[in-house]
């Protein structure tokens, strides 16, 4: 930890922060040291939040320092509701932070462009403020007529709404309004009445241990690894416990499983979207090798029940080694077969060269991560970057794309997936080296007090912060979750200006994000 | 068009054959089996242990209904609690979604709890629209892989269709979100009569590890009949096949 008196500095899954040692800014300060940093490539905002402190409202704010591989932590405190100067009128990427403070807490900021709710949470400021009643925006024109989609999809996805703005056959304008799948999640971490059906788990601290680790699987199901690895490392973090390296190993593998099904089954999908018939479904054979693969492991397709706090409840053997590097090679072989056809061939590369395109610029002016950033030459990777569990001994090179469009999502899944199966044939060389066993989980860690953790992963979809705050007592008092998808569905609405409508569907498969990871 | 010959022979043949047998790894966990001879004690610490208050506090039974299959219980007392990997663990009554210590039977529908017409009308045919209330895209992503290459209900006439107009009922995941309750119920008014509701996955079925959220808005199901409940976190697609194909009396 490094201290300036501007910003407390950490790196990722290191020992928490005492909360009374990060620098309390006046308010034209902090947002004249957060506008500075966001100006440059190398920094981008990890999360922004406020929650009441006694008297006080207290703000914390983290960003990320891909250039130090470094997380600076500022904060602000303020009292009575005055409005505050909107960071986002300065730097646009902090639209969303400033959006939910602002739905959660009823703070206001002037000079928002865009002050609209986020998700409805149940407990928003204002309860008048209602799923029907969203101001979407609105253009004036004889010639121009929306479209509305959803909540109910076609597919069997989610639910989201989608308005869109039409000339003719062209989108102008997409707004996606979110929050159908609020669960109320942020609360449930902290609160351990609050939905509980078990009144006897009050009286074990490990039961509630055991049921935040279980929670965290849920955040986004096809995340369950990376929300769980998140929580895990942040409940490690607070209680200063250091995984052995096999289990760290152990917790990578898992990842990289997670991200080559999920790559592959995207691929079929968007295959499926241009009726491409025989990608589609020998992607899905594909991804349903891996998926059970990783059932043979832990006895669940999606990894739920694999990450824990302190341990494991599956420990990999030399047999389930032995199993993931077999199949992983028939897998990389075939689908290098599959992707190496779908992506020269002119009828699928017609609906995907060009459509959907992100520039650049746009990515880093919304603060886009992972691999909507890397698509369009942004080389955010937090395995690369700011590295954490086995990647500090193994590192990882970030996957780039240029194009910035659907054949460029498309060409990035099946690099990565590549990429993947050679960063899980050394995590396993890794693995076997190590002596120490990865240990039995422990849902029972005590929490410093009055600390502040922070826990950063890469997920497939991209980074995933989860962030702690604990009272004297060490009990969690905030718990902060952002999925990548807070960030990236801004870029899906921008991808789809001045497109056909028609290219709606495989512009939104193409970046695959997370509804109930940014509803919570 | 040598390259795609090359994928069609390494695809190979996927489906699986028969759904009813198709063997799943042995840690899969489906239906549990406990001790017939399990102690107050042990009732007692299973219970405080388990995380969604599946375990019942007084005869130790889990309720699958509730069970997240996190496994936790069959680790702490590995003599009294098991899972088997028997997938077909779908009901058509809420009770039947029960085990209670000493029972292990393969779990099936019976006759009697399934509506007439649901048989008569929907046995060669059921088309169903998904609906997902706060689901957290596992128990989607496993219906979707239903309809797959591997699983392929469609054999049967089963598929998930576009329009609630065109579907002869509904299937629910989540735990039934507040913000989604409204869409929910104009879901399913939009769905013709005769109709089914399905539930699958431990969320759908009782709020799972979010019961009790003040998120919620669980009226509906409350409110309405169920014809079938697929357990699972999420639900495997083979438990949700032969549920269906079971209510369908396939
Ligand atoms: S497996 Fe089911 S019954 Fe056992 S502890 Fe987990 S949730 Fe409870």
């Amino acid at each position: 930890m490094m201290k300036s008196n501007l910003y407390t500095e950490v790196k990722n899954g290191s020992s928490p922060v005492n909360i009374s040692d990060i620098p309390v800014l006046d308010y034209g300060r902090f947002s004249e040291e957060v506008c500075t940093m966001l100006t440059e490539e190398r920094f981008h905002c990890l999360s922004y939040f406020c929650y009441p402190a006694g008297e006080v409202m207290k703000f914390i704010c983290c960003i990320a320092d891909d250039g130090s591989g470094t997380f600076r932590i500022l904060s602000h405190e303020q009292t009575g509701s005055a409005p505050l100067l909107s960071l986002t009128a300065k730097v646009y990427s902090m639209h969303i932070f400033e959006r939910e403070i602002s739905e959660n807490h009823g703070v206001m900021f002037e000079d928002h462009p865009w002050l609209k709710p986020v998700r409805y949470p149940h407990y928003r400021a204002d309860r008048q403020s209602v799923m029907d009643n969203y101001p979407f925006y609105e253009i004036e024109g004889e010639e121009l007529h929306e479209v509305g989609v959803g909540p109910v999809h076609a597919g069997v996805i989610e639910p989201g709404h989608f308005r869109f703005i039409c000339n003719g056959e062209k989108v102008l304008h997409l707004e996606i309004q979110l929050g159908y799948q609020h669960r109320g999640i942020e609360r449930l971490f902290v609160d351990n009445r609050a939905g509980l059906r078990n009144a006897l788990l009050l009286e074990s601290e490990a039961g509630d241990g055991m049921r935040r680790a279980l929670l965290a699987e849920d955040i986004a199901g096809d995340s369950a690894v990376s929300h769980g690895l998140a929580h895990a490392q942040l409940t490690e973090s607070l209680a200063l416990f250091e995984p052995p390296a096999s289990l760290q190993a152990e917790r990578c593998i898992a990842l990289e499983l997670e991200r080559i099904a999920v790559h592959i089954g995207d691929t079929a999908a968007l295959c499926g979207d241009v009726a491409y018939q025989l990608g589609q479904v020998a992607c899905e054979a594909l991804r349903t090798m891996v998926i059970n693969t990783t059932q043979y492991w832990c006895g669940n397709r999606f990894g739920k029940g694999l990450i824990r706090p302190g341990g494991t409840n599956f420990p990999v053997t030399e047999l389930i080694a032995g199993e993931i590097l077999t199949v992983l090679e028939e897998v990389d072989r075939r689908y290098s077969n599959v992707v190496d056809c779908v992506y020269t061939l002119p009828s699928v590369l017609g609906r995907f060269e060009d459509i959907g395109v992100i520039t650049r610029a746009q990515a880093i002016s919304i603060g886009a991560v992972g691999m909507a950033a890397r698509t369009c030459g942004v080389p955010r990777d937090i395995r690369a970057t700011h590295p954490f569990q086995q990647y500090r001994q193994t590192p990882v090179t970030a996957v780039m794309q240029e194009s910035g469009d659907v054949l460029a999502r498309g060409r990035l899944r099946a690099l990565e997936v590549k990429e993947s199966v050679k960063i899980i044939r050394r995590l396993i060389d890794e693995w076997r080296k190590q002596s120490v066993e990865s240990g039995q989980p422990r849902y029972n860690l005590a929490y410093r007090p009055d600390s502040l953790a922070i826990s950063v992963t890469e997920g497939w979809r991209g980074e995933i912060c989860h962030v702690a705050v604990t009272d004297h007592k060490g009990r969690l008092m905030v718990y902060k979750i952002k999925d990548p998808s807070m960030h990236n569905w801004m870029a899906l609405a921008l991808a789809v200006r001045n497109q056909e409508i028609s290219d709606f569907p495989v512009c939104n498969k193409s970046f695959n994000l997370s509804y109930c990871g940014h509803d919570l | 068009m040598l390259k795609e010959i090359k994928i069609l022979s390494d695809h190979g043949k996927q489906f699986v054959p028969d759904l009813r047998n198709q063997p799943v790894s042995e840690r899969f966990r489906g239906r549990p089996v406990i001790s017939a001879d399990i102690t107050s004690v042990q009732v007692r610490s299973a219970a405080t242990l388990c995380p969604t208050g599946a375990i019942d506090s007084s005869s130790g039974a889990i309720d699958l209904g509730r069970c997240a299959f996190c496994n936790e219980c069959a680790l702490a007392m590995p003599e009294v609690y098991r899972f088997t990997n028997d997938y077909r663990i779908a009901a058509a009554r809420r009770e039947n979604l029960i085990i209670k210590p000493g029972q292990n039977g393969p779990l099936r529908i019976d006759d009697a709890s399934v509506r007439k017409e649901v048989r008569r009308l929907f046995r060669r045919s059921l088309k169903l629209r998904q609906v997902s209330a706060g689901g957290d895209n596992s128990c989607e992503m496993e219906l979707g892989a239903s309809g797959n290459v591997n699983f392929d209900m469609g054999r049967y006439g089963i598929e998930f269709v576009a329009s609630p107009r065109h579907a002869d009922g509904i299937v629910i995941t989540g735990p039934v979100s507040e913000n989604m309750a409204g869409a929910l119920e104009i879901s399913y008014d939009a769905t013709p009569a005769p109709k089914v509701i399905i539930l699958v996955g431990t969320d759908a079925i009782s709020g799972g590890l979010f019961a009790g959220s003040p998120a919620l808005k669980r009226d509906f199901i409350e409110s309405h009949h169920i014809d079938l409940y697929v357990p699972g976190n999420p639900a495997h697609p083979l438990t949700f096949i032969n549920g269906v194909m079971d209510l369908l009396g396939i």
